[in-house]
């Protein structure tokens, strides 16, 4: 798991000045942002305005687009499963449903005890083994449930 | 003497435990004081194989594969004794799936150490940057055009012509953009070369820049592929510490800067134009065509665009003449197409071919048939926008043309395999709803129309007064095929149609219910 920091508006700054001189600097300050603090907090929105000379509501509809960028913090661990054709042909639909009533979660949802978030995503690039999943950034492929299980339970110790 | 050791790193074999096999391999080679050193090399492509963990014999390399952490012990028994395994394969290059390629772009693919320059160059890499800096601009495009190479990601447009106006644009500043946005389900090709010869994007990147006067590049990835971003970046920093990259390209007193950006997570920016708004730091909203980015592109400058298996092709084409790649390939077709075979199949992988190859070949002779062994029924070609085809139309030709004329397209090259449990009613459903999950909202037809899509198919396969809804269907594809302001909204029907032309009885209610029973 990512070991967050909790959210500085201060620091916040730091990471924005030290990018604001990069051409297009949005994308690369929200994933310093997010990989910092775990998530996109909602001053973000008036801290950027002011160093891009942005409005507000074009940054707002910035982050808003993006599938990644999320206004809450994640469970300790995040699971992307492969809902894309690929995966489906050799399963995935199934399987996902096992998982999630294993994990008691709907999409997007997070476990009750906090661990661990399921996004859906749509293709990982591993579509000659699926069903794929990335399990904090780590490949999984010929996912089953009790590989799965063992992914988290090495990603917890 | 040190012997090499190789054990890949590309994302399918880390999501198959490669590093820990290579972790383990470590260990025992200490353990055993055995001087053998290991190289997290890529993928050769045999993806059932992978880990395919390779030693240097005096006969070439041999392999063994799938290692799984357990073999590790005894494949390393194997390798210092006669060689003998229920893992061995030999020789790679004497696997069937790899004798009878034709490799081009990926010759050095899991052959080579992904981060050394130095093992780059001694298997032919930068010589087609380095005719390229001794070539003028237009020799460089004329080598382009020759070759007939027509851009892999999708849309087919001549590169060579691209080139020629981003080139010929007059202004002081121009870019060169690669789109890693590889998000097409069943393609892998551009994360494959990005992880296991990222040297390869950067010299044809390189290229493109002398070629057409560009004195930045940057590659936009997609988020999903960290292990990709992660090498190219260290390739690209290598680069630039060797003189590849940076304010004297080769010596030649010419610049190119390049710089790998991540995107989001949104399918849409792998349309060229949302591609650039992400670059620019905005939603990914697309632009009406015309300007074409060749001229007026990022940050309102004249920009070349291309895929990642574009560019990768462009250092062969250099270093062994325009001709010679056009050699291979059928009709407007030119060259090899790295096709990447995926989903319900035996021997997955990356298979590169010249233009022309049928589509049985590949799915029955490389893939092997099913990997659940029942009766192959479609395949997807050309991503989650390409077309389904049923089992008897195998035998139609991969080449832009023939693929168009069959109502389907080649799309990023990707082949998706389905056996006969497949439902295709939910297949064309999913196309609908993919669709608008992952539309950008700017045009009508595909952000409205997907939803509408989702409903109607949902109406036909519960049987409610199914003719009026075939009929709203047709209607609605027909105006997002021609209403649509890009491809997204434009190709979704593609998929959609298919199903309904060559797999009508799924969609069939009273069929579907029997069938369920």
């Amino acid at each position: 798991m990512a070991d967050y920091e909790a959210w500085d508006a201060d620091r916040a700054a730091r990471i924005i000045a030290e990018r604001t001189h990069l051409e297009g600097a949005a994308l690369p300050i929200l994933h310093a942002l997010q990989d910092t603090f775990g998530f996109i907090h909602a001053d973000v929105t008036e801290l950027l305005a002011q160093a891009l000379n942005l409005s507000r509501a074009e940054v707002h509809g910035t982050i808003t687009f993006y599938h990644d960028f999320r206004p809450h913090l994640p469970g300790r661990h995040v699971v992307k499963l492969c809902r894309a054709e690929a995966c489906q042909s050799v399963g995935a639909d199934a399987l996902h449903e096992r998982i999630r009533q294993i994990l008691g979660v709907e999409w997007h949802g997070t476990t009750g005890d906090g661990a661990v978030t399921v996004l859906p995503v749509f293709c990982l690039g591993l579509c000659a083994c699926g069903p794929a999943a990335l399990v904090d950034e780590r490949p999984l492929a010929r996912l089953t449930e009790q590989r799965l299980q063992g992914a988290l339970a090495e990603a917890t110790a | 003497m040190t012997r090499t050791l190789f054990v890949p790193c590309d994302s399918v074999s880390v999501g198959l435990d490669a590093d820990k096999v290579a972790e383990l391999f470590r260990l025992e080679i200490f353990k055993r004081g055995l001087d053998i050193a290991i190289v997290r090399n890529g993928s050769r492509g045999m993806v059932w194989l992978e880990p395919l963990v390779e030693i240097e014999t005096d006969e070439g390399r041999v392999g063994y594969g799938p290692v799984t952490p357990d073999d590790v012990a005894s494949v390393l028994d194997a390798m210092l004794g006669d060689g003998r395994h229920p893992l061995a394969i030999g020789r790679p290059e004497e696997v069937p799936f790899l004798a009878r390629q034709q490799r081009l772009t990926f010759e050095r693919c899991g052959i080579v150490d992904p981060l050394s320059l130095d093992d780059y160059r001694a298997h032919g890499g930068l010589a087609g940057l380095e005719r390229a800096v001794a070539l003028t601009p237009g020799e460089v495009v004329d080598e382009v055009k020759t070759s007939g190479l027509r851009g892999r990601g999708g849309a087919g447009f001549p590169t060579g012509i691209k080139w020629n106006t981003v080139m010929l644009a007059e202004t002081e500043r121009k870019y060169v953009v690669c789109n890693a946005d590889e998000g097409d389900s069943g393609t892998f090709a551009d994360r494959m070369l990005m992880e296991g010869d990222p040297f390869l994007l950067i010299e044809g990147m390189a290229i493109a820049g002398v070629a057409v006067g560009a004195t930045q590049g940057y590659i936009y990835l997609r988020s999903e592929y960290p292990i990709a971003f992660a090498m190219t970046k260290r390739a690209i920093e290598i680069a630039r510490e060797a003189g590849v990259l940076g304010p004297d390209v080769l010596g030649s007193g010419r610049a190119f800067e390049l710089e790998i950006r991540m995107g989001a997570g949104a399918y849409i920016c792998g349309e060229e134009t949302s591609l650039l708004e992400s670059l620019e730091g905005r939603r990914g909203i697309v632009r009406a065509k015309p300007p074409i980015p060749a001229l007026k592109g990022l940050f309102g400058q004249p920009t070349l665009v291309n895929n990642v298996l574009s560019f990768c092709a462009v250092p062969w084409i250099l270093s062994h003449g325009g001709q010679a790649y056009a050699d291979y390939g059928m009709g407007r077709s030119l060259g090899t197409l790295p096709i990447q075979l995926a989903g319900n199949v035996m021997h997955g992988g990356l298979v590169e071919y010249a233009f022309g190859i049928t589509l049985r070949e590949i799915v029955e002779g490389f893939g092997g048939g099913t990997r659940s062994g029942r009766p192959v029924r479609a395949v997807q070609v050309g991503g989650p926008l390409g077309a389904y085809f049923p089992e008897h139309m195998l035998d139609l030709k991969l080449d832009y043309e023939t693929l168009a004329a069959a109502k389907g397209l080649v799309g990023h090259g990707g082949i998706v395999v389905f056996d006969d449990s497949v439902d295709m009613a939910r297949q064309a459903r999913f196309a609908f709803e993919f669709c608008a999950i992952e539309s950008c909202g700017k045009c009508t037809p595909c952000r409205i129309g997907a939803v509408r899509g989702v409903e109607t198919i949902d109406r036909i396969m519960a049987g409610v007064e199914p003719d009026k809804h075939r009929k709203v269907l047709d209607d609605l594809c027909e105006l997002m095929t021609e209403g649509s302001l890009c491809a997204m909204g434009g190709l979704t029907p593609v998929p959609v149609v298919s199903a309904l032309t060559h797999f009508p009885e799924d969609f069939d209610a009273g069929v579907r219910s029997a069938a369920a029973e």
